[in-house]
């Protein structure tokens, strides 16, 4: 790859290396595989498995198409000695002679999403990785764990192949590490992921006994301790905090041993049959080179560098990234930066919007309202997938004989371009109206074919799919015959239901163009600034009557930008812009509406209210910090939670400046029964705090008592700093909280020693509180307003823990920053700006388009008995009144479809046949039912 | 910056999750998108878990 240019015009070359294998022609039959000689381990499978020199990455790749390893492909380096795939291949597609291409691409902005490697133990031989073959990585043991793994899901001893009864997590392997591999950092998702493996291990085989050795448990994620708890409370997994000294081969077995210190100081040795190494992420030599050709700075842990208040810019103008490669990080925060990344890249380019991007379009739909019958159905081979199991030839001899079928055809793929293709001239030649495709799932295709029979002028609704795959051919390998009566059974089902399917129309809503943001703390002005620098208006509401949040009262982020200052430039530029109304000392009374059409009622301090039209919704409510009621606080002067230090520090107050003794205690009120969670900042913020001090004189004694130091990813640095500057880091455990007594005027911290075995008592001149963070009052007013969840901490529920981490199940509505979950600065940015990029996917439109599957009401039958109002999980529902024929009132419901996700169980709870989702009519299920129990 | 040098296209390198939502939040705002992976399909480093937290969903 090389760039020039810059930001708004990039050039860059790209060269795209062969594959080999034409992928316009390729079917992904697997024939080429099947027949090719070479074996060659397989990289996706971590190196437990073989694959051949020709292949797919794996069984659900996208796209679906072969390869060919040019490295190991016999022909590739001697031509003429081999060339099966070629010899076998139906579709011709093997092309030996295919050279690397050049493409040259205009781009406005650049996003670079290398992502991250993992730390490889075979260099080093790390706990005897490649020399005994029981000790494997944790992708190794994902892969094993996997049922398209090489052992289907099976946990088995790589030595002997014999089921495993011990496994040993060995943590920070390439982590927290500067001697075995240079990588001082911490790579924040091990911990998490080791014990999620400990779990899936156990829940395959319940009598497996799973320990995790780790140094800290770093589980800071939004209910990522509470799984931690799990794992240990009902799961029995062992959690032992040392660092194993050695792993030995016990007997010839594989067998291993394992020896180290145990928490009372004891000399252990115990026997594990597999010994799993949490290796750490690191960044990849091929990332490092892109790092390089696109000219942009990595840090001294070889991370792409970035600001903390703009986490997914580079050095480069015009040039983010977003992942692994800006820092290790989850798949959560990694989903957030994507966003986050596309938000960045909008900015810079909002005026070239709709410029390059195109729209399908579509032939006018067909009137088949009149006609009669012409069914016509695609049976699929899926190349031996359904053809393998199934005489597809009897199946469509049969389909030939279903009432209203005039049209049969077999296919090799009916998925393929050239089918789609041939499907179009087939439904116009024979002027079908109703199209039926047996083959695989509809979730992965029904799309496809909509987009089919709409290209030839059908309504894209006249469509049903048999799925003959996943839940024929698929599962009933061993009976040919049985499978192909079920697939003639299905086809027959979907062939009763399709002829009871009229056309339907999509629903369109208007979008009005301009956003709510609720909360005028950093996440807030971050969202509220992208959107209206992407030329989007904002209506910005803030409860307090300054702009800023808990960004007024913080001190530097972990990388030591000032958080006040940038807070401060952050208010000048929202009360400067043209697009943002700042509406400060107001909170929202009342909401209505969907996704596109919200009106929200604002009300000022003044009493003053005001209705605001938005098309979208975010929320950035934020977080407090709990006022604690342990430790002497408000009892002793010198006991101050962290942000008050944070003051006293600041302002030189006489007791910090003179003082020779801290005490820090972490997890105060965080990590216990009335807050199940960690507060994620704490730590760090400790360190920081603990390395000015010890750096502005460094005879103090500083002590940091804590449960787990979660300094994660390179915020270990900080961890590593403050241990060489002399701190002293004293760990204890909830059931030795440490106790502080005023003695005089010295405060007395007693807490027991786990190094020394014994109670040890610190004299200090301050107590230093790092409180928890907790949900703000009123949040449950304001997500009861808009109908949104709340998780069990009384922070916002996402939709999807991994993957819709800004969204909210309702459509419209997004959250960000601490109002989801505790967060530092750059990761409260991160979803704000996620936050924005999924809301520019709505408002840079002016009207939306959601499918035609809803409920509709039937008003004959409805008698308003508004059972169904209280199943509908979408709120789409209401009960309404109105006059009848006979001059009466009459109650009904009505359906709001803008909210109505067709779910039909509504249409399952309505006793008087009222409430229908079309598409799937009570006049098509009993068809279709009837159809499954005709033979 | 003037207007019209400004191209409404994203090149995203790298076809993993994250490279794959910053792809798809740019397209159905409005802009064209190039994803360039090195390997032969996307879905990266995801595409070879086998659960994930919390609720041990397959990964794919």
């Amino acid at each position: 790859m090389e760039i020039t240019g810059e930001v708004g015009n990039f050039k860059i070359k790209i060269k795209e290396h062969p594959r080999y294998v034409d992928m316009d022609k390729c079917i992904a039959c697997g024939e080429c595989a099947t027949k090719c000689p070479k074996k060659v381990t397989d990289s996706y499978n971590a190196g437990t498995g073989k694959r051949k020199a020709i292949y797919v990455k794996y069984p659900q790749a996208v796209p679906l198409k072969y390869q060919i390893d040019a490295e190991n492909c016999i022909w590739l380096k001697k031509p003429g000695r081999c060339g099966a795939c070629a010899k076998v291949c139906p579709a011709d597609a093997i092309d030996f002679d295919a050279v690397e291409k050049i493409h040259e691409i205009d781009a406005g902005s650049v996003i670079l999403s290398p992502g991250t490697g993992t730390f490889d133990p075979s260099d080093t031989g790390v706990y005897g990785y490649g020399e005994y073959p029981n000790v494997i990585t944790a992708m190794q043991l994902e892969r094993y764990l996997s049922a398209s793994g090489p052992t289907e899901g099976h946990l088995v001893r790589p030595s002997d192949g014999k089921p495993v009864r011990k496994v040993a997590f060995l943590q920070c392997v390439g982590s927290r590490d500067k001697n075995l591999c240079g990588n001082e950092y911490c790579s924040s998702v091990c911990c998490m992921y080791a014990i999620k493996e400990a779990v899936i291990a156990k829940d395959h085989d319940p009598g497996l006994e799973a320990s995790i050795f780790y140094m800290d448990m770093r589980t800071h994620g939004k209910e990522f301790d509470e799984y931690y708890q799990r794992a240990r409370n009902e799961s029995d997994v062992r959690f032992i905090r040392c660092r194993v000294n050695g792993v030995e081969p016990e007997g010839k077995d594989g067998d291993l041993r394992l020896h180290y210190v145990n928490e009372q100081g004891q000399q252990i040795e115990d026997y594990f049959d597999l010994v799993v190494l949490s290796v750490g992420l690191e960044t990849t030599k091929q990332a490092m080179e892109l790092a390089k050709r696109s000219g942009i700075r990595l840090t001294s842990n070889n991370f792409a560098a970035v600001s903390d208040f703009a986490p997914v810019s580079t050095s480069k103008e015009g040039v983010f990234t977003c992942g692994a490669f800006s820092g290790p990080k989850d798949i959560p925060q990694s989903v957030v930066e994507g966003s986050a990344a596309a938000a960045a890249a909008a900015k810079v380019l909002a005026p070239s919007r709709h410029q390059l991007a195109r729209k399908k379009t579509f032939p006018e739909e067909r009137d088949i309202l009149a006609e009669d019958l012409r069914i016509g159905v695609f049976v699929c081979h899926c190349g031996s997938n359904i053809a393998g199991y199934v005489d597809v030839e009897a199946v469509a001899d049969y389909s030939a004989t279903l009432p209203g079928v005039v049209h049969v055809e077999r296919n090799l793929f009916t998925c393929s371009q050239d089918t789609q293709d041939l499907m179009i001239k087939i439904i116009q030649e024979n002027r079908l109206n109703r199209v039926v495709v047996a083959a695989c799932t509809p979730r992965t295709h029904e799309q496809l074919f909509h987009e089919t029979i709409r290209a030839a002028g059908l309504n894209e609704y006249l469509f049903e799919m048999a799925n003959i795959r996943n839940q024929n051919s698929w599962v009933h390998t061993g009976d040919k015959t049985a499978a192909t009566q079920k697939a003639s059974d299905l086809t027959r089902m979907a062939v009763a239901k399709v002829t009871w399917q009229g056309p339907l129309e999509n629903v369109v809503v208007p979008i009005t163009r301009r956003a709510l943001v609720i909360g005028g703390g950093i996440s807030g002005m971050a969202a509220a600034l992208n959107l209206a620098n992407q030329g989007f208006p904002v209506d910005l509401i803030e409860k307090s009557k300054v702009l800023g949040g808990n960004g007024l009262h913080l001190h530097n982020t972990w990388s030591g930008e000032n958080i006040p200052l940038r807070a401060a430039r952050m208010v000048d530029q929202i009360m400067w812009h043209d697009l943002i109304t700042v509406h400060k000392d107001t909170l929202v009374t009342a909401a209505e509406g969907y996704v596109g059409n919200f009106k929200s009622t604002i009300k000022s301090g003044n009493g003053s209210e005001q209705n605001i039209d938005h098309g979208v919704t975010v929320i950035t409510t934020g977080a407090n910090r709990l006022m604690p009621d342990e430790y002497g606080y408000r009892q002793h002067k010198n006991v101050v939670s962290a942000l008050e230090f944070d003051k006293l520090y600041e302002i030189k107050d006489k007791h910090v400046r003179k003082g020779k003794s801290f005490v820090f205690i972490q997890c105060v009120g965080s990590r216990d029964s009335n807050h199940n969670y960690c507060s994620k900042v704490c730590c760090t913020h400790s360190v920081q705090a603990a390395i000015e001090l010890k750096e502005e004189d460094s005879s103090r004694r500083i002590y940091i008592l804590y449960r787990d130091m979660r300094t994660y990813g390179q915020r270990e640095t900080l961890y590593k700093k403050a241990r060489e500057l002399g701190v002293v880091f004293i760990n204890y455990e909830l059931h030795g909280k440490p106790k502080v007594t005023k003695v005089d005027d010295i405060l007395d911290v007693e807490v027991w020693d786990h190094v020394l075995h014994r109670p040890l008592l610190i004299h200090a001149d301050m107590v230093i509180l790092a409180t928890a963070i907790i949900p703000p009052a009123g949040v449950k007013q304001l997500a009861q307003l808009y109908k949104v969840p709340l998780d069990g901490q009384g922070f916002f529920q996402e939709a999807h823990a991994k993957l819709r981490p800004v969204d909210f199940a309702t459509d419209g509505l997004f959250v960000a920053g601490m109002a989801h979950f505790p967060k530092p600065v750059e990761e409260s940015i991160a979803q704000a700006l996620a936050a924005s990029a999924r809301a520019a996917t709505l408002l840079s439109r002016d009207e939306m388009t959601l499918d035609g599957i809803k409920a509709e009401v039937d008003p004959e039958c409805c008698d308003g008995c508004a059972l169904c109002v209280d199943v509908c999980p979408y709120h789409a529902i209401t009960l309404m009144e109105r006059t009848g024929d006979d001059g009466q009132n009459h109650k009904l419901i009505s359906i709001n479809k803008a909210h109505c996700k067709g779910c039909g169980l509504c249409q399952g709870t309505c006793p008087k046949r009222g409430v229908s989702v079309a598409g799937f009519s009570l006049k098509q299920l009993e068809s279709q039912v009837e159809a499954a129990l005709a033979v | 910056m003037q207007k019209n040098k400004l191209v409404g296209s994203v090149l995203v390198v790298g076809g993993g999750i994250t490279g794959m939502q910053s792809a798809l939040d740019l397209a159905n705002a409005g802009y064209y998108v190039y994803l360039v992976e090195r390997s032969g399909a996307i879905g990266g480093a995801m595409a070879q878990l086998d659960k994930t937290f919390p609720t041990n969903d397959c990964s794919m």
